[in-house]
């Protein structure tokens, strides 16, 4: 089955584990996911600047790793990212600032990817929200 | 055939940027001529009270941005009659043209839609 999975809470919120467990379980069950879409507060999961002690879960690193390792389609909302401060270099140079946080595997796109994969999917499963 | 997809906004406008982000959804949908409808919810129904003062708070006014809906081609739309009742809010106008839904209508609403989204 293909899924399309949406994170909308921060990475320290239960919500943003329980979907990356979910999109892991997603793949060991031999499923496809088609798209990740990080939107609202979920886009700080994609920040390369949180830093977490070293005896609790880091879940920015652990997204990475993921995404990358298993080479997945994944995409941050860039007016949420723009909007919290989560740029790449292309978007701290256009709009001046100073530091870039995020680069590679994400990619910076609009919300018409988050309904491009829920067309393509056969399950869109969103975490976080009210 | 495209898939559905219902948006159930539940933040009032004044809360943060979920209300408006819920609502760029639907109308990136609408943009894309996808079958999109959106039912406010909770304190979603906040979203269509009228006389409303964004300015008073240093915000825009999220209702002129509601009223895009139907232009980009949004307009299922419908806001649950017990989420105005328990807000004191169901002998108002809606600022928008919404239906009004009680809870079986939401069970019925839901499980015509291929996807949900809740914001």
């Amino acid at each position: 089955m293909k899924f399309a999975i949406a994170l909308f809470s921060p990475p320290h919120a239960p919500s943003s584990r329980r979907a990356l467990r979910f999109a892991q379980a997603v793949l060991a069950g031999g499923h496809e996911i088609v798209r990740l879409f990080f939107y609202q507060d979920g886009v700080h999961s994609a920040s390369s600047n949180v830093v977490c002690a070293q005896d609790e879960v880091d879940l920015p690193r652990e997204w990475r790793e993921f995404v990358q390792t298993q080479q997945l389609d994944s995409v941050v909302c860039i007016a949420a990212a723009l909007r919290r401060g989560v740029l790449n270099d292309g978007e701290a140079q256009r709009y001046s600032r100073t530091a870039a946080n995020l680069d590679a595997p994400w990619e910076l796109s609009g919300l018409g990817q988050l309904h491009e994969a829920a067309q393509l999917a056969d399950r869109l499963v969103c975490f976080g929200g009210p | 055939m495209s898939k559905s997809l219902l948006i159930i906004s539940r933040q009032a406008p004044w809360s943060g940027p979920g209300a408006r982000e819920a609502l760029d959804i639907a109308l990136a949908g609408g943009a894309f001529d996808l079958p999109i409808g959106m039912l406010f919810l909770d304190d979603g129904v906040f979203q269509l009270s009228g006389a409303q003062q964004p300015a008073s708070l240093q915000q825009k006014d999220l209702g002129a941005n509601l009223q895009a809906l139907p232009m980009f081609g949004v307009e299922a739309l419908y806001v649950a009659q017990r989420s105005l009742e328990e807000r004191g809010l169901q002998d108002h106008p809606e600022t928008l043209a919404v239906e009004r839904l009680d809870d079986a209508g939401l069970s019925a609403l839901i499980d015509r839609y291929d996807q949900v989204i809740t914001l």
